[in-house]
């Protein structure tokens, strides 16, 4: 019998075997090296898993199907950091001298704070799909960074349009009681602002309750909550915090088809510790899920049955954060392939594919082409906007699945775009950045990784 | 100004009392170690993950409910002797400190044993027993916490008739109270704290199916120990009263303290504020509310 723990280990003993010897310093041609500070270790693991999963899985899919990008291989390497920053920092100080960095994933909002500055000087793209730092959208500032699909001003104005809709319209907002329950954490203060400014806009009531982390207990936040009689409750959770809150929901008399959870409140291992208390729970959603998909089906085909997949219980092929892994394996590849249109089928520098987020923009049909229709709707990445206006949709748990309950959303950008400017102007006026123009996005430096910011 | 709202007050009060007993559960395990072998066993939450993970893993696999319970408990039973055998033994007579950072290197064992042994994905685990509230007088109870309340009972009044009554106990009570004088009337210390282990398996047995069935059976498991900090350092470290009492106190005031106090610090504060309290405790009574006074002569 495998599992997920005897792998990493030995993957780990192997990896570290690996970066001793003479690999780490060897420059290989025609490969796109993915540094990868996962966790499959600690209280994160199960988010961990799935989404570092999802991508390693497409890596092996373009890999083992396609022959790599334009014949160029895809390689990895995993850090573990247990979701913690110190260790997510250790693990790039291990790995930024790797040649061939095409792109840092490393699924964490502390962490990835951690390394605006690092990857700035070092000219190699930071993602953080899904999260990340809300004014790191404008990419006039933040040329490296690349909060994809949402960013959670995004997630915000998604999931208040999302109620205004089961309201029956946005008037209908007027007076209602919502409650923001977050997690103690830079991630989860990140929105208080936009849920302050956008109760302006459309004149419901908002009470903001933290619960410190892990979250783990919560009775006296949902007291509060109770006595406060709100309309909706947002949960904008992570890790244990989800599961405790909606049982604490159920055992305070809370009906759970108020409660609306954000991005990261809207897996499996956020519903099934909660069993039947979980039935009717919604939650946001940039990527649908389920293994219907084309792309999912050649990932079984030829990776799993290939005997490369990644996730040991394939019972997990098609979860939420799997999906969200697999997307995340989707745009990272095409970026490198758009600027490979532009610098030839070879390794590309950091910089060259960076630009090559900046030009992301995949269309429905494209999309489609991927053999990723209705897993997301598209995305539209430009030199100043790193998010790309994705779309969100809303699930319903049933006790066994999701199910999507909404049409894709559009986030209100342009109510929140001067907002994000405002802060990245703000960000860039504090540590004296300059404003880029489209003509510097344009520049690219031919210079790798670490060796770029060493040389400048 | 707003009126005070005594019915809510109680509905805090009693949900945090009752909050405090599932505290309780992880800190007797503590104490239970603790007052035969003067060890803080920081092990003690990962031990409680190790035995969690293991029940709802078998349990998964189609295993009946009480074969499960009976199994686990074996093997945890199995891991205390090896505790003893591997860690406590070679370290007799080493000072406290030793042995305290020798179960800070058993957790990580245990917690990546678990994880090693049956993954890192997050279980469900229904106890049968619904988390609805009953509605006293307009309060919310929760039927779960009167459960695991009676479940902590239950344990208490188990472990004082073992203590009390029974040969063993006594064997406990004495090695509690000088091993050197236990060891030279011929009390075989490496039995006793074998047992000892044993019994703070099972309570963590207990332990890791209620906070289980609240939390899931996940990794945070482990982390439920810093709930039972406070509480042994309010109630003492090795005074069985003290972990219930302790609990009591603790779940009570973080869960007042939060309500009340919380949106004056911008809300979160129940996790700090029951360190604050047990350390103002302890400026008072440095050895918590029922630990046993050291007095040392030099």
């Amino acid at each position: 019998m495998k599992h997920y723990g005897a792998k990493a280990l030995l993957k780990g003993a192997v990896l570290s075997a690996v970066a001793a010897g003479s690999f780490a310093t060897a420059a290989i041609a025609d490969e796109q090296f993915f540094p990868l500070q996962s966790y499959r270790v600690g209280p994160y693991a199960a988010g961990g898993t799935g989404f570092f999963g999802g991508t390693i899985d497409y890596f092996n899919l373009i890999n083992t199907r396609d022959g790599g990008v334009n014949g160029v291989k895809l390689t990895w390497e995993e850090g573990e950091t247990q979701y913690e920053v110190e260790r997510g920092v250790e693990v790039y100080e291990r790995l930024k001298g790797r040649p061939n960095i095409a792109a840092w994933n490393p699924l964490s909002v502390g962490i990835a704070y951690a390394m605006i500055d690092r990857i700035t000087q070092d000219r190699v793209p930071l993602i953080t799909v899904n999260h990340g730092r809300t004014d790191s959208t404008d990419g006039r500032v933040f040329p490296y960074v690349f909060p994809l699909l949402l960013n959670p001003y995004s997630e915000t104005s998604g999931i208040i349009n999302y109620i205004a809709s089961k309201e029956g319209g946005e008037e209908k907002l007027k007076g209602k009681k919502i409650v923001v329950l977050y997690h103690g954490s830079p991630y989860g203060k990140e929105t208080i602002p936009i849920y302050e400014l956008l109760k302006e806009k459309f004149g419901y009531e908002v009470q903001q309750i933290e619960v410190p982390h892990p979250g783990n207990e919560q009775q006296a936040q949902w007291l509060a909550i109770r006595r406060y009689k709100p309309d909706y409750v947002v949960l904008r959770g992570w890790g244990v915090m989800n599961p405790v809150a909606i049982k604490t929901a159920q055992k305070t008399g809370f009906p759970v088809d108020r409660i609306i959870g954000n991005v990261w409140s809207n897996s499996e291992e956020d519903v099934i510790p909660a069993g039947d208390a979980a039935i009717g729970y919604t939650a946001i959603t940039t990527q649908a899920s389920g293994a219907d998909y084309p792309v999912l089906q050649e990932i079984v085909k030829t990776v799993y049955d290939g005997g490369k997949g990644n996730l040991e219980d394939k019972k997990r092929i098609g979860s939420v954060y799997h999906n969200l892994g697999i997307v995340n394996g989707i745009l990272n590849v095409e970026a490198v392939r758009i600027a490979q249109k532009r610098f030839g089928n070879r390794t590309l520098t950091g910089d060259e594919v960076r630009w090559g987020f900046e030009h992301l923009q995949l269309d429905p049909k494209r999309v489609e082409e991927l053999g990723a229709k209705g897993l997301f709707h598209s995305i539209n990445v430009t030199w100043d906007n790193h998010e790309g206006d994705g779309l969100v949709t809303f699930q319903q748990w049933d006790g066994k699945k999701w199910n999507v309950v909404s049409d894709w959303i559009a986030p209100d950008w342009k109510l929140l775009r001067p907002i994000i400017e405002k802060s990245a102007e703000a960000y860039a006026k504090e540590k004296g950045i300059k404003i880029r123009t489209s003509e510097d996005a344009d520049k690219v430096t031919e210079l790798q990784g670490a060796a770029s910011s060493a040389k400048n | 100004m707003e009126s005070f709202d005594f019915p809510f007050f109680i509905e805090v009060l009693v949900g945090g009392l009752l909050s405090g007993i599932m505290y309780s559960l992880v800190a007797i395990g503590f104490v239970l170690i603790y007052k035969t072998s003067g060890v803080l066993n920081f092990a003690q939450g990962a031990l409680l993950l190790f035995a969690a993970l293991t029940f709802v893993s078998l349990l998964e696999r189609g295993v009946p409910f009480w074969i499960t319970f009976a199994v686990t408990l074996a093997i945890m039973a199995v891991i205390g002797i090896l505790i003893e055998r591997t860690v406590l033994r070679p370290l007799v007579n080493k000072p406290p400190i030793t042995l305290f950072v020798a179960t800070l290197g058993l957790a990580y064992v245990l917690e990546g044993g678990a994880q090693l042994l049956w993954g890192t994905q997050v279980h469900g685990l229904d106890l049968g027993i619904d988390d609805v509230p009953y509605v006293v007088g307009g309060v919310f109870i929760s039927t779960f916490d009167l459960f695991a309340a009676a479940v902590a009972a239950s344990i208490v009044l188990l472990l004082t008739i073992v203590f009390r009554y029974t040969r063993i106990g006594l064997a406990f009570r004495a090695v509690a109270d000088d091993q050197f004088a236990a060891l030279a009337i011929g009390l075989k210390l490496p039995v006793i704290w074998a047992a000892v282990w044993i019994a703070a398996g099972f309570v963590a047995l207990v332990a890791g199916l209620l906070w289980g069935a609240r939390l899931g059976v996940q990794f945070s498991l482990s982390l439920v120990v810093l709930k039972a900090l406070p509480v042994l350092v309010l109630g003492g470290f090795d005074s069985i009263l003290g972990a219930i009492v302790g609990g009591l106190l603790i779940g009570a005031s973080e869960k007042l303290a939060e309500v009340y106090l919380g949106p004056f610090f911008g809300g979160g504060i129940e996790s700090w504020f029951a360190y604050v309290f047990a350390l103002a405790i302890l400026l008072i009574r440095p050895s918590g509310l029922f630990g046993q006074r050291l007095v040392e002569r030099t």
